[in-house]
């Protein structure tokens, strides 16, 4: 059993696949248990209860570490891992990283940052759609990060699921690309209501495709009055600077829980 | 589909405070979901119906309250019901606003024997 959290899993990152069922091979025997009373219990409990006292655990970790711990949620293929190979590659001589790839079955995105030259874990979520704490809590436990690091989440390409999902995080940057269209912040606004930063990639593409930018960073802050934006391209290089001074500003004053 | 994970996260609940009363069955669950908490319904009920099965909630009736969405202009200061994130204040047409009910997502009681 695990000392930390009381599971029954080793510290290996990929812990537990929530979203598989569990086996029940305990014996019910309703047919004669009426002779029991009821018994009437007050439970009052957060459903995700649990996941936030673990994330509340894993936020005590990093702030005390000084770890800057950014979770990247987006839909499928919006340039999460296309923005950490650039960002690793032009900042590693100002900033120590570390990466967690959640993916629900494949390695490709963490053999993509382990090219860089960068620590990362990788955590398989089979048909899980999203990361939790607990797979965080494991995953730091076997990672170990240094103080004063930047510590990334890639979470699993989905738009919808993660967003309920505390990992104790700092801040949460969604990512969205100019080919997906400029009202997805309406149609998926639990996600832009709970990120603090909009990444708005692949730029290059936008004689290409309908999509204002002036529309879609209306369409977010009707859901988060006070949502960032940064417009980049992965693919040029052009606004990354900023996404940079971004974290480097994060970096400088203590993050706020 | 997160909500089976939801789901999930119930029947712990559940089995972990039937386990506290020697209970051998969860007779009744009382749940409370807002209207903003981010849990779509049909597939909530869905992942119930595939999660519960040979769990001591299988035979459980559920009772869900649902709680409307209720928030506070933080530019007027009004209170009004809001049923989508995006909705402005009905009275200035401002967008901040401080959600006051409709994030819950909560196991409320449970009757157990
Ligand atoms: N034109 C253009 N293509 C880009 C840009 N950024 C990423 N891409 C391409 O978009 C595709 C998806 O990029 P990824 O970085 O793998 O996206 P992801 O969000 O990590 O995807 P998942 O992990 O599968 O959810 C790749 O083919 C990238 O080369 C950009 O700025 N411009
Ligand atoms: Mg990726
Ligand atoms: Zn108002």
């Amino acid at each position: 059993m695990c000392a930390t959290c009381g599971c029954d899993s080793h510290s290996s990152p990929t812990i537990r696949v929530s979203g598989e069922s569990q086996s029940h091979d305990h014996s019910h025997d309703h047919g004669h248990s009426h002779s029991h009373t009821k018994t009437v219990v007050e439970v009052e409990k957060d459903v995700l209860h649990e996941n936030n006292l673990l994330a509340q655990r894993n936020r005590g970790y990093f702030e005390a570490k000084k770890i800057l711990a950014l979770n990247l949620v987006s839909s499928p293929g919006s340039g999460k891992t296309s923005l950490l190979e650039k960002t690793l590659i032009d900042c590693k001589d100002e900033f120590q990283f570390y990466v967690i790839e959640g993916d629900q079955q494949t390695t490709r995105d963490a053999d993509r940052i382990h090219a860089t030259g960068t620590k990362v874990a990788q955590i398989n979520t089979g048909k899980g759609c999203h990361l939790d704490a607990h797979m965080i809590l494991h995953a730091l436990q076997s990672m170990k990060p240094k103080e004063n690091s930047v510590f990334f989440i890639e979470n699993v390409g989905n738009l919808v699921c993660p967003a309920m999902f505390d990992l104790g995080e700092q801040e949460r940057v969604v990512i969205i690309s100019v080919t997906e269209g400029d009202d997805k912040p309406i149609k998926y606004p639990d996600m832009f209501h709970s990120s603090t930063l909009c990444i708005i990639n692949k730029t290059d593409l936008l004689p290409y495709v309908p999509f204002s930018m002036d529309k879609v960073k209306e369409y977010a802050r009707q859901v988060n009055p006070t949502l960032e934006f940064i417009e980049v391209s992965c693919t040029s290089g052009e606004g990354l600077d900023r996404w940079y001074q971004w974290l480097k500003e994060k970096t400088k004053v203590p993050a706020e829980a | 589909m997160h909500e089976l994970s939801l789901v999930m996260s119930i029947l712990q609940i559940a089995e972990r405070e039937a386990e506290k009363h020697d209970a051998k069955q969860i007779e009744e669950i009382e749940l409370e979901i807002g209207e903003l908490s981010g849990v779509d319904r049909p597939a909530f009920d869905f992942a119930w119906e595939q999660a519960i099965r040979s769990t001591k909630l299988e035979k459980a009736q559920r009772h869900i309250h649902d709680i409307s969405g209720e928030a506070r202009c933080l530019e007027c200061d009004k209170e009004f019901a809001i049923h989508q994130l995006f909705d402005p204040c009905p009275h200035c047409g401002n967008h901040f606003v401080e959600i006051r009910k409709g994030k819950e997502f909560r196991v409320k009681s449970l009757v157990v024997s």
